[in-house]
């Protein structure tokens, strides 16, 4: 319970890797809303958020560490995206984009699903990877959330998705429209054993994402200041020739407009997460699976 | 002999204004039809257009998207792209049909979901995504056909359905050409490119085994014969229902799993990926 309570500073313990070239430990990090410059130790001790609050962006690596020490395992790894259009055109090329992205991030796309626990529970989850081509769903991406949520299904545990994504992956077409229904088809599935779904929103979630299975989880928790939305900012701006309120599809305003259920610091999601998923799985009665059928 | 057309030819005849809609198919094709109207939460979109009529003697629930033909329909029907109260509108429908042991045919037409302020407030992208799961657990048989443009999400929000149906000359894409120039090169002006990479016509979608059946269409477009080609679809449209009608109901859930679930492309690599840098500490 003593993680209830802002936490204390403490010493940043390195995990497995050494750190890459390009963070040297003596970096400073330049808040993009406030512009203060941090130590990025401490930065990293206060798990990237700013003095003025702002959430910065975590990295699908860094996200493991909300999990119980040593306890993510990953699956499904080793599942590398193919070029299914043969994407060429005169400014892009979707083969060379991958390569690019592989080497960038160290992973084959822009997501890795696995089971670890949090606070004991064990769970499946899958986290995004925003820095490989901007989050987007494509083959692999749906193939992994489908996946986790079938040996969710199987081992009867709920499922986290944490999720940064720009949308659906436009290289591969139609063959990425169609990973929305074959993720809610599988989480459909889930949800017919009484299991939940967490989808966790992180700065952004737009397109896909939203309108498939973030949306439809049976909790959405939100990072402050995250931002959410089915359209883009720029093409509602483009089409009603006017400009937006401010705090337009930011986390606060779509929970006043009733699309997610809580906004929750990164500090307190640990905590929040495992008072959550305990209040779904430690019934008193057996739990009444709803029909499969329904 | 036909001259091929280009995938940008293409998006043009599923745009061409004279090319029968929803409400032409079930004129034609439906000896008695009532229109159900709103989504009982906040209005009636008149981008879907949804109800209960009969074809081939048959009572079916039919919704689809709905495009003007001049300048003030297209306002009344925002240009076929329906706002969240047309999907709940849709969706109300589709439980509708599901209660009473109705098969449902949804015909595609839409640029994609409507982008606005309002939209976005009312939870544009979770009506999509309800829709998307509601139908991938519908007991009742499902079959869309996609009669012009099959534009994202907002097509994808009526066309999670046991069989996937084309006409020759529609379209379907993860964007519409124009946005998704736009969202990889940031030049819509690019959008036939993007047309002919994004492999988005019935040719290509059948190719690669998305879509179940294409519907030929007469030289030029349905446009020219329109009579005679919504006519063909209905038959198409009849036969596929009748076929999944004769399966258990369990047969009927886990093929559509199945049908959607193999959808992707990818390999296994001979080693795990490994993400590059540190994991942080939230203990």
């Amino acid at each position: 319970m003593k993680e209830l309570f802002r936490r204390a500073p403490k010493a940043f313990t390195p995990g497995e890797q050494t750190p890459t070239p390009d963070t040297p430990d003596n970096m400073w990090v330049k808040c993009p809303a406030c512009g203060d410059l941090t130590y990025i130790k401490q930065l990293r001790d206060n798990l990237k958020v700013c003095r003025c609050g702002h959430h910065m962006r975590l990295s699908a690596m860094e996200w493991q560490g909300l999990f119980d020490q040593g306890s993510f395992i990953e699956m499904d790894g080793t599942i590398t995206p193919l070029d299914p259009l043969k994407f060429v055109s005169p400014k892009d090329n979707y083969a060379q984009k991958l390569r690019e992205s592989q080497h960038a991030t160290g992973l084959y796309d822009a997501m890795i699903g696995g089971s670890a626990s949090i606070m004991g529970q064990a769970l499946q989850v899958t986290i995004t990877e925003f820095e490989f081509i901007g989050g987007s769903m494509g083959s692999v991406f749906g193939e992994k959330i489908a996946r986790a949520a079938e040996r969710a299904y199987e081992l009867n545990v709920p499922l986290l998705t944490i999720n940064a994504s720009g949308g659906a992956r436009m290289h591969e077409g139609v063959i990425s429209l169609m990973q929305l229904p074959k993720v809610n088809l599988a989480l459909a599935r889930l949800g017919s054993i009484g299991m939940p779904h967490i989808s966790l929103m992180t700065d952004p979630c737009y397109g896909g994402v939203l309108a498939s299975y973030a949306s439809v989880a049976d909790i959405i928790i939100a990072e402050p200041g995250a931002r959410i939305g089915f359209a883009g900012r720029r093409v509602i701006e483009q089409t009603i020739r006017q400009k937006l309120p401010a705090n337009f599809q930011s986390a606060e305003f779509m929970l006043e407009h009733g699309m997610i259920d809580m906004v929750v610091a990164r500090t307190e999601l640990r905590s929040t997460l495992a008072r959550l998923f305990k209040l779904y799985t430690n019934h008193s009665m057996p739990a009444t699976p709803i029909p499969a059928d329904v | 002999m036909k001259t091929p057309l280009s995938a940008w030819d293409k998006v043009q005849i599923s745009r061409n204004v004279q090319r029968p809609r929803t409400l032409d198919y079930i004129r034609i094709l439906c000896d008695d039809f009532f229109e159900l109207h709103g989504d009982r939460r906040f209005a009636d979109d008149a981008a879907i257009v949804g109800g209960v009529g009969r074809m081939m003697g048959q009572s079916v629930v039919i919704i689809g998207h709905q495009k003007g033909r001049d300048t003030r329909e297209n306002m009344r029907r925002n240009f076929g792209m329906p706002k969240p109260e047309g999907y709940r509108k849709a969706m109300r429908l589709f439980y509708h049909a599901e209660k009473f042991a109705l098969p449902v045919i949804c015909l595609i037409d839409t640029p994609g979901a409507d982008p606005s302020m309002e939209s976005e407030t009312r939870g544009q992208g979770n009506a999509i995504a309800e829709n998307i799961l509601v139908m991938a657990q519908l007991r009742t048989p499902l079959v869309s056909l996609v009669i012009g443009e099959g534009g994202s999400g907002g097509a994808l929000a009526i066309g999670v359905t046991d069989r996937i149906l084309m006409l020759e000359h529609s379209v379907y894409s993860v964007a519409a050409p124009e946005a998704s120039a736009a969202i990889l090169w940031r030049d819509a002006s690019k959008a036939a490119d993007a047309a002919k990479t994004m492999r988005i016509t019935a040719q290509d979608l059948h190719e690669m085994a998305i879509v179940d059946e294409v519907i030929p269409e007469p030289e030029g477009g349905a446009h020219h014969t329109p009579e005679a080609t919504v006519r063909l679809a209905g038959e198409r449209l009849m036969h596929h229902i009748e076929h999944l009608s004769t399966l258990p109901m369990q047969v009927l859930l886990d093929q559509r799993y199945q049908k959607y679930r193999v959808i992707g492309a990818f390999t296994q690599a001979a080693t795990p990926q490994h993400g590059h840098g540190d994991t942080l500490s939230f203990l």
